[in-house]
């Protein structure tokens, strides 16, 4: 929204007040690039103390100056994948749900309770997830512990659901009223018209839900922390789902409040959180255009 | 009529509605679990008395404390830069460049992961600027962390302001900043609060940006100033449920109620002014 041309019998004050907004509007880029500066003033000097090969290895085992930075990256991969396989579905049936299906009075209950969902801590999660989807895990899976890749995956797929339902709902929200009519009048039952018409329709809109689950699951940190089982070894295998492992988010939180400031180790984590600010600064990079694309401009709900 | 494609409808439906009560099931099962397990724990003492015995006694009243501190921190941060970013992108910015890179920051600002908002924190207050583990450490890095949903709120609620109001405003001769402060700003008001809100909500709950910046593992005294480091109730809850052998069942619980009820009351007091302002509102 433009304000209307005014003419300029700008005082000084005015002037002011303009130049201190301007300069808040500013700040944020000023702190990506502030964000941006200290990863990697605290984090190149790990590339002068450890050889590539090593950054690059199968073993993270720092008491022995082993960086392999290659268990965390898959084992972040590994949960958020599993974690979107499970929210996306879920996430866009609860979003056509409130869109297309429920009465008014559902959808009166059922908003509210997503915007809760978003706001329990991820720390209550994780603390849930000890207590009681964990024991579940150890039980039906037979494994010996419950705290394994499972776990982390099914407690982080919840956590994705605000962020998947809100932008989904957006996306649905923006099909045009006409295209449902002209599948009504070809005769189309809604959920013919759902299916053909207004999914196809939205899945820009879908993608960007995706991407942005995929950058919340990835950054989430203390739930993984605590029911992810933290071993950091290789997720390969058919049974990788169910042994522990390791997120980069996790050993960050989990190591940085032991090593030495300046140390080696020190270092290399710093390196971890910018692997993972430059993963998540491209995937919300790609999202922004599919959004501008759409022209929404500020892309309002997917930010909250 | 082809009854098989209302049949397919049926089936459909009924999954569709199947995963949207999926959704919100276990949110009705977390929250009255924690009652249930927590309240037992619940009386006066526990929330105004000192962790005893290694926290396996007492209350959480210094973690209480702090994260009132903290949250209190974050506002004063975020809320100067958010509101006033979000005043420039609906009121000021016209459609260029230096707009299209400030919505492309406040984008990413979005998508940092937390942890990543504890290690900055750590590299430019605590280290950088000489904080050191401090309230005033983890209240920046936290108010920064806040920013993107404090700005995109604040933007909304600016937009939704009727434009007749400023046409009215500046047929008046008043200018852009006269119209924002006296007629814009006072409209959206209701709708800011509320962003604001939910935006230090999710702060308050945090732990990964305070693990490095602030939170310390036990202090079972209250912070002298905004150079000393504090307790906080997420970070609490982390502790004595994964770094403390032994500890009772019933304090982690009830731990984790106070901290629910903590952000909840928040959530709560969020909805609450938007439902009252909706209704009273005159456009």
């Amino acid at each position: 929204v433009r304000t209307p041309t005014i003419p300029k019998d700008v005082n000084w004050r005015e002037f002011f007040v303009e130049q201190l907004i301007r300069l808040a509007g500013a700040s944020s880029i000023g702190f990506v690039l502030l964000i941006f500066l200290f990863l990697i003033k605290e984090g190149t000097p790990a590339f002068l103390e450890v050889p590539l090969s090593n950054l690059l290895g199968q073993r993270w085992y720092p008491t022995f100056d082993i960086y392999g930075l290659a268990p965390l990256v898959l084992g972040s991969l590994l949960v958020t994948v599993g974690a979107i396989g499970i929210s996306l579905p879920l996430g866009v049936a609860t979003a056509l749900f409130i869109g297309e299906i429920a009465p008014d009075w559902v959808r009166e209950i059922l908003k509210p309770s997503i915007e809760i969902i978003a706001g329990i801590p991820s720390v209550v999660i994780g603390f849930v997830g000890i207590q009681v989807v964990s024991p579940l895990v150890r039980e039906f899976s037979g494994a010996p512990t419950g705290l394994t890749a499972l776990t982390g995956t099914l407690l982080l797929a919840y956590m994705a659901l605000p962020t998947i339902i809100s932008i989904a709902e957006d996306a649905l929200d923006s099909v045009p009223e006409s295209y449902r009519h002209a599948a009504y009048a070809l005769s189309a039952t809604q959920w013919q018209t759902i299916w053909r018409v207004v999914l196809p329709a939205a899945r820009p809109g879908i993608v960007t839900a995706v991407m942005l689950g995929v950058g919340r699951a990835i950054g989430e940190t203390m739930t993984v922390m605590m029911v992810a089982g933290n071993a950091a070894r290789m997720p390969l295998g058919l049974d990788a789902f169910l042994r522990p492992v390791r997120t980069m988010t996790a050993t960050i939180a989990a190591e940085m409040g032991e090593v030495a400031r300046g140390s080696t180790h020190y270092h290399v984590l710093f390196v971890v959180g910018l692997v993972l600010f430059l993963v998540t600064f491209m995937i919300n990079l790609a999202a922004a255009f599919t959004i501008f694309r759409r022209g929404r401009g500020g892309g309002g709900r997917f930010l909250a | 009529v082809n009854s098989s494609r209302y049949s397919a409808q049926k089936v459909a439906f009924g999954a569709i509605s199947a995963a949207a009560i999926s959704v919100v099931i276990p949110l009705v099962l977390v929250i009255a679990y924690i009652v249930a397990q927590g309240i037992g724990a619940m009386n006066w003492e526990f929330i105004s008395s000192m962790p005893r015995n290694g926290m396996r006694e007492g209350g959480v009243f210094p973690a209480l404390v702090g994260t009132v501190w903290l949250t209190i921190g974050t506002a004063l941060t975020s809320l100067p830069f958010g509101v006033g970013a979000g005043v420039y992108l609906a009121e000021y910015a016209s459609d260029n460049w230096f707009t299209r890179t400030i919505r492309l920051a406040i984008i990413n600002l979005a998508g940092v992961p937390s942890v990543v908002y504890g290690l900055f924190g750590l590299g430019l207050f605590v280290i950088f600027l000489r904080f050191g583990m401090s309230i005033v450490a983890g209240s920046l890095t936290l108010g920064i962390m806040t920013l993107p949903v404090i700005i995109s709120t604040t933007e909304q609620a600016l937009n939704a302001v009727p434009q007749s109001f400023r046409v009215v405003n500046a047929s008046l001769g008043g200018t852009t900043w006269q119209g924002v402060r006296k007629v814009i700003l006072p409209q959206a008001l209701p709708g800011i609060m509320t962003g604001v809100i939910l935006g230090l909500e999710r702060a308050a709950g945090e732990t990964a940006p305070i693990l490095f910046t602030v939170a310390a593992f036990f202090l079972p005294r209250l912070p002298h100033s905004i150079f000393d480091q504090t307790m906080a109730l997420p970070y609490h809850l982390f502790v004595i449920s994964t770094q403390v052998p032994g500890m009772p069942i019933k304090i982690q619980y009830g731990t984790a109620l106070v901290l629910m009820v903590f952000v909840l009351t928040m959530n709560l007091l969020a909805t609450l002014i938007r439902r009252y302002y909706r209704r009273r509102r005159q456009w």
